[in-house]
């Protein structure tokens, strides 16, 4: 085992060269796995084929300018595994030609990676996986999160809830798995920051909504009962654009639908924001999603710690990372850094409506001991994860 | 009538006070205060985005970097005419005149570029290549050495104004946003806005001399970023705008400390001292106002209403 891991550390040096003193190259792999789009009713909001990849290419392009005045460069491999195949063999070898990898692929495919011999001793990082377990019970060593977990996006929605005095909300749960997933990490935030979810309802129609949701959703709605805010979870936005304004009360609709909280939108101009917005749409021909941002971040992440360290060695930039001195600026006005206790990225969370920022978790009075994204998410004392402690 | 009063309003007044000027970036327009009333007494329509501005070494013209027009604006300031505009490259934010009042070097913000141009012939003369988001604009004052920061980079760019080739890239802290040489020359300041600090480089070596924090009771220090700052008479201190700790710090430029804080109006930008240096006058986006510092007391003694989003401010003697 020693030998081989000695083999690996020997194959990677090739793959961060450092050909003179100062001079370095670092190659980045990005490893999508596919999974199939499930069915929406809508058809007005395509997935954009490289979803989270245009993120990761701009990342490059921000890093390989800075490298160009310090000697360093980068180089970015796109591998995408298709439906029913398994990740196993593309990330092995991503793993050989790199120890920095950046992944698109659901839970069970992170940690099965993350748990590789190959991949002992890399850095990982989850750039869509919103997962609480992922940052839990269930994280490893080697998986860094730039992707906001659930209880980030809900704590956020609830410290907004808490400050507007919305005490009493009502939800509406979708029948797939990713709205189970949601809809616990509200009602847990919704304890956390004090608020009560009076009154739920799963979605139970398999008629076409965009047809009779006037119709059917005031009925629906009407049992709710007394609510200050309806929640919808429906993360994969099939039926809770309907929701709105077809209530039986007239109130604000939030969660996946109406006031979202997202660790990105094409709504956030401010921080410079703007900048980071263009150069995107200028290069991708379309707006910044939450999964290009955890990308983007991701490659930035590793820019900053090579720049910063002038090292391209993966163990000393995990502990720069991990570190007291990381800072990432991600146009969201704070700088962002990494909890050492699950490799999360600390990171404001936006409160975004279509055409319009709302709010930025966190909010003003939502204070930490010692660091105000902290209440954002799972946060040391909360967090299973042991991965962490050596 | 209104005609008329419009007109009137453009006369030059006869014996002319002193003025600051202020970019109003989502207005497009400059807000014009005078310093005996601390009063506006101008609101002169921009191109778009309205941010950098300055004026020429003799005062005959402003210069006035309208972002979204991709173009930097000559205006005639006693009438608030753009006489024309500068090629300036895409997205100019900030620039800088050189001391031989004819050179602009110029940031471009969306294109990782540096621009000089010509403001006698009105062409490019140079485009220099820059890290991400380009922002801060400096030049010696012996016009020896230009100064580019990059947001995204982290970086100050070091310009030889002769070769106007890169000659050094220093890394700071994240988000560089300002740039100043002190009088003598023998120093370089750079804030940078998320790192919450300000380098100060020794010009000479170009090596990091000393690094400010700063730190406000009752703000969280992620909220304490560092924006623009101007060197008070004699380069005694350096007011440094926290942008959204919505307070002014004073720097003591002997010691490298901070001296104290004067509260003043939301996400405060940029500033432009009155011509003797006793009152200082900051921009605030977020509260859309103007506050006057009186710089011996220290003390906030007026706000100023302007236009959305006051930017830039330049003092017109």
């Amino acid at each position: 085992m020693r030998a081989f891991l000695a083999l690996l550390a020997g194959l990677w040096a090739t793959a961060a060269t450092a050909t003179e003193a100062n001079t370095l190259s670092v190659q980045v792999n990005y490893l999508r796995v596919e999974r199939p789009a499930p069915p929406t009713l809508s058809n007005l909001e395509p997935i954009p084929d490289d979803l989270g990849i245009a993120g990761a290419q701009l990342g490059l392009a921000d890093n390989t300018t800075t490298g160009s005045f310090l000697g360093q460069t980068y180089a970015l491999d796109v591998v995408s595994v298709p439906e029913g195949e398994s990740p196993l063999e593309a990330a092995r070898s991503a793993l050989a030609a790199s120890p920095y990898l950046v992944l698109d692929a659901p839970a069970e495919a992170l940690t099965a990676i993350a748990d590789m011999p190959e991949a002992q001793g890399a850095l990982l990082f989850n750039a869509t996986a919103e997962d609480n377990s992922l940052r839990s019970e269930g994280c490893r060593a080697n998986l860094l999160h730039t992707a906001a977990s659930l209880s980030m996006r809900s704590d956020a929605l609830m410290q907004f809830f808490a400050s507007r005095r919305w005490a009493t909300l009502a939800l509406v749960e979708g029948p797939r798995p990713e709205d189970a997933a949601f809809a616990a990490a509200l009602r847990a935030s919704a304890t956390k920051f004090g608020l009560r979810i009076e009154a739920e309802k799963s979605w139970a129609f398999d008629a076409d909504m965009r047809r009779n949701a006037s119709a059917e959703v005031p009925l629906f709605t009407q049992e709710l009962g007394e609510h200050d805010a309806l929640l919808v979870a429906d993360e994969t936005h099939d039926f809770g654009r309907y929701i709105a304004f077809n209530t039986w009360l007239p109130r604000p609709v939030a969660g996946s639908e109406g006031l979202v909280p997202l660790a990105w939108s094409p709504v956030i101009e401010q921080w410079g924001a703007a900048q980071l917005q263009s150069r995107f749409t200028e290069a991708a021909g379309r707006p910044m999603a939450s999964e290009d941002y955890a990308a983007w971040a991701a490659i930035r992440t590793l820019g900053e710690a090579v720049t910063r360290t002038g090292s391209a060695d993966p163990a000393t930039l995990r502990s720069y990372v991990l570190g007291d001195n990381f800072e990432l600026a991600g146009f969201k006005g704070r700088p962002m850094s990494f909890r050492p206790w699950n490799g999360q990225l600390r990171q404001p969370i936006a409160l975004a409506q279509p055409r319009a920022l709302v709010a930025s978790a966190p909010l003003e009075g939502f204070l930490h001991q010692v660091n105000e994204l902290d209440t954002l998410g799972i946060d040391a004392p909360e967090s299973a994860c042991t991965a962490f402690g050596e | 009538m209104l005609r008329l009063a419009l007109a009137l309003s453009l006369l030059p007044a006869a014996a002319q006070a002193a003025e600051i000027w202020v970019t109003n970036e989502k207005d497009d327009t400059i807000s014009v205060i005078d310093i005996d009333t601390l009063e506006v007494t101008r609101t002169i329509p921009t191109g778009e985005r309205p941010r950098g501005i300055t004026f020429s070494h003799d005062y005959s013209v402003v210069y006035i970097c309208a972002s979204d027009s991709d173009s930097v604006q000559v205006m005639d300031p006693e009438t608030g005419e753009i006489l024309h505009d500068l090629p300036s490259g895409e997205d100019p934010e900030q620039f800088v005149l050189h001391p031989d009042n004819k050179h602009l070097y110029i940031a471009n913000e969306d294109d990782a570029i540096t621009t000089v141009v010509d403001v006698e012939s009105r062409s490019v003369v140079a485009q220099i290549n820059v890290g991400i988001e380009p922002e801060g604009m400096a030049v010696s004052p012996d016009g020896a050495l230009a100064i580019t920061t990059s947001e995204t980079t982290n970086m100050a760019h070091w310009i030889d104004t002769e070769t106007r080739e890169i000659v050094a890239n220093t890394l700071v802290d994240s988000r560089p946003r300002h740039a100043e040489f002190t009088e003598d020359g023998a120093e370089l300041w750079v804030s940078a806005e998320i790192g919450g600090t300000v380098t100060i480089f020794d010009v000479e070596s170009k090596a990091e001399k000393a690094k400010i924090d700063f730190e406000i009771k009752g703000v969280h220090p992620d909220k304490v970023q560092p924006v623009g700052f101007e060197f008070a008479e004699g380069d005694t201190h350096a007011f440094v705008a926290l942008g959204p700790a919505n307070h002014v710090a004073v720097v003591n430029m002997e010691t490298y400390e901070v001296e104290e804080y004067i509260l003043v109006g939301r996400r405060v930008w940029h500033m432009a001292f009155s011509p003797d240096k006793s009152q200082l006058f900051t921009t605030n986006g977020v509260s859309g106002d103007v506050t006057v510092i009186d710089v011996a007391s220290r003390e906030a003694i007026k706000s100023i209403k302007v236009g959305r989003y006051p930017w830039g401010a330049a003092l017109r003697p």
